[in-house]
């Protein structure tokens, strides 16, 4: 390929030191990671981190005032026609022509990918059939529901076989099966050798899909590894209770500090505490359980769980992310 | 050549995964550019149009809306206008009409722009190799077709009501056709509009409101002369009355040469300044 591109050998995508401001916001403070060719990023962050507008440089929408990106060797400023050619977007709203059918959006993307009209006709039916859209092609799109609509949008952003694919947060406001379904379908395109960089809130959703995750904050990297990584940063396993009463669970939590591999973490929304255990281990759950007996406190809805990675985000910011986690993925 | 692995097996990708490939935009002549601009503006064009014929409502509004005005002004407010021209105030009145409308049919292009950035259609677009003409010269194409439509339609509707032109079938044709132009010119402040407001909900409430007092406080209903002084100089000497005015001369006869030259001064002023801003707005969306 033309330009710095030619032979690429480095990461698909390299980010160096990004940083944006939009008047007085400091939407990107210093953001740098890598993503090898053929894996799949997750840039995990609460609202307002800072995820779509780094997609949206490296997509060459915005022009970044400090830093560098490159997507396959290519500048995303100086080259950004170059870049073009190579990647894909579905963003954060679903680009979707509600009153056309979906064989429709697709053939027009496919005309606008410069196709040509057959293979633009071809494409969309390939895509159709491969997101299980097939039987509702000839309907309007408005029809659809939330998750048809989310896969059509994914489809859209394949038409033009992109080498680099960003997503993101693609599962947002879908219900948990529909989620699940475009999980499989994000896991056979990664299969398909497809980078894909992946924006998301829901920390369960970047362990199950990133081969490595970069936790923003503030338009700051706080964390980046392999999500098992980040875990063992964490360490061990969590106990996780409800306690009986529920109005005494401030009590309970106070009667836990010490006990447990770090402060004991209360979640006031689902009447929760958990507790990191990590390197004191069981004899740290009999104290736990001992102390909240002696208080006459009753435990409920006990559960011992490998560390979340909102159990991460907890350890590295001091804060959760609380709007971050879907209420549907909360048990 | 490049490393780039074979991706999307089950799919086979329609480009070859290595190599350069052969997409307009880069080491291209700008001919073969123009010819690719166009190609993607068509594309859009027709996506624009295949929407409005499935949406009747917004098509029959966007003629009914005017088809009203002709009704309320030739039967209730025409009998106290008065206006000494050949055929009587219907004959005023439809000139201005067809001006009014070419003016107010701009609020769906700022409409639709607002709408397609705020659902991140133009995102999409932006980060594909495509033209970056393509979003706004595909709309205003289809834009022309449809103002021509709605010109047409309102044409008949005025000859229904008593409307006749006075000159010959070039004048009628080149009143159409200014009707047209100036339609797209305000279309291009209109997208101007919704590229820089980015927000549906925001140019549904404000988008029309700068063109009544452009439209009402001009010649299209009432003569100028009737309007308390103070206002008679900005009614006569702003962009709708002297389009209209030559809309009239084309219609049922008077000066053409003067207005033609101001209207056409007028018409590629707008552009000249809106098409610029838009284009930038839509750079920056
Ligand atoms: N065009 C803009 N103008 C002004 N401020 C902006 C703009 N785009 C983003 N911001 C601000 O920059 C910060 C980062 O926004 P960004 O959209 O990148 O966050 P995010 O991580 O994608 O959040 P979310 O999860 O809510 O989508 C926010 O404070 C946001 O308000
Ligand atoms: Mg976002």
């Amino acid at each position: 390929m033309a330009g710095s591109g030619a032979d690429h050998n480095g990461p698909a995508v390299a980010v160096s030191s990004l940083g944006k401001r939009f008047g007085t916001v400091e939407a990107l403070r210093d953001v740098s990671f890598e993503v090898a060719r053929g894996t799949v990023l997750g840039l995990l962050g609460p609202n307002g981190a800072g995820k779509t507008t780094t997609v949206r440089i490296l997509t060459t929408l915005v022009r970044p005032d400090r830093g560098q990106a490159t997507i396959e060797g290519f500048d995303v400023v100086r080259q950004a026609g170059e870049v073009r050619e190579l990647i894909g977007l579905a963003g954060q709203s679903t680009a979707i022509q509600d009153e056309l059918t979906g064989r429709e959006n697709l053939e027009i993307i496919g005309r606008l990918a410069h196709l040509g009209r057959r293979r633009a006709r071809a494409r969309a039916e390939e895509l159709l059939e491969r997101f299980g859209l097939a039987e509702a092609a000839d309907r309007r799109a408005r029809t659809y529901s939330g998750g048809m609509q989310r896969r059509l949008d994914l489809a859209a952003s394949l038409v033009g076989a992109p080498a680099v694919l960003f997503l993101d947060e693609p599962t947002t406001g879908l219900d948990p099966k529909s989620r699940l379904d475009l999980w499989g379908v994000i896991r056979e395109l990664v299969a398909g050798g497809t980078t894909l960089v992946l924006t998301t809130q829901y920390l369960e959703e970047a362990d199950a899909l990133a081969d490595e995750v970069v936790v923003v904050d503030h338009g700051t990297v706080i964390a980046a590894g392999t999500p098992e990584a980040l875990k063992d940063r964490v360490g061990g396993a969590v106990l996780e209770f409800a306690v009986v009463p529920a109005a005494r669970l401030t009590e309970a939590a106070e009667l836990l500090i010490g006990v447990g591999d770090g402060p004991p973490v209360l979640d006031e929304q689902e009447a929760r505490l958990s507790l990191p255990l990590g390197r004191a281990g069981t004899a740290a759950v009999v104290a736990a359980l001992r102390r909240l007996d002696e208080a006459g406190l009753t435990i409920d809805g006990l559960a011992l769980r490998r560390p979340s990675l909102d159990d991460v985000f907890l350890t590295l910011t001091g804060h959760r992310a609380e709007q971050a986690v879907g209420p549907e993925l909360r048990r | 050549m490049s490393a780039t692995p074979v991706r999307d097996p089950g799919l086979r990708p329609p480009r070859p995964p290595a190599g350069p490939s052969p997409r307009p935009g880069q080491r291209s002549g700008p001919l073969r550019r123009l010819r690719v601009a166009l190609g993607d503006a068509l594309t859009l064009t027709r996506r624009d149009m295949l929407v409005w014929t499935r949406v009747p409502t917004f098509v029959l509004f966007s003629v009914i809306q005017p088809v009203m005005f002709v009704l309320l002004f030739r039967y209730v407010f025409g009998g106290a206008i008065h206006v000494r021209i050949p055929g009587g105030y219907v004959n005023y009145l439809t000139p201005g009409i067809i001006g009014q409308s070419a003016a107010f049919a701009s609020f769906s292009t700022a409409l639709a722009l607002a709408r397609e950035i705020q659902r991140g259609v133009v995102d999409r677009f932006r980060a594909m190799p495509m033209a970056r003409s393509a979003v706004l010269v595909g709309r205003l194409l289809a834009d022309g077709v449809r103002l021509t439509v709605t010109m047409l339609i309102l044409l008949a509707v005025s000859v229904a009501v008593g409307f006749r032109f006075r000159t010959g079938p070039g004048d009628a044709i080149g009143m159409v056709a200014l009707a047209v132009a100036f339609g797209l010119a305000i279309c291009t402040v209109a997208g101007f509009i919704g590229l820089a407001i980015r927000d549906e909900e925001a140019v549904g409430t404000f988008g029309l409101i700068w063109l009544f007092p452009l439209t009402f406080v001009s010649s299209a209903f009432v003569p100028v002369q009737s309007m308390p002084g103070w206002l008679q100089a900005f009614a006569k000497n702003q962009p709708v009355t002297i389009v209209i005015d030559e809309l009239r001369a084309l219609a049922v006869g008077g000066p053409l040469v003067l207005h033609g030259w101001e209207s056409a001064v007028w018409l590629a002023g707008i552009v000249g300044v809106f098409v610029p801003l838009a284009v930038r707005a839509y750079r920056r969306a």
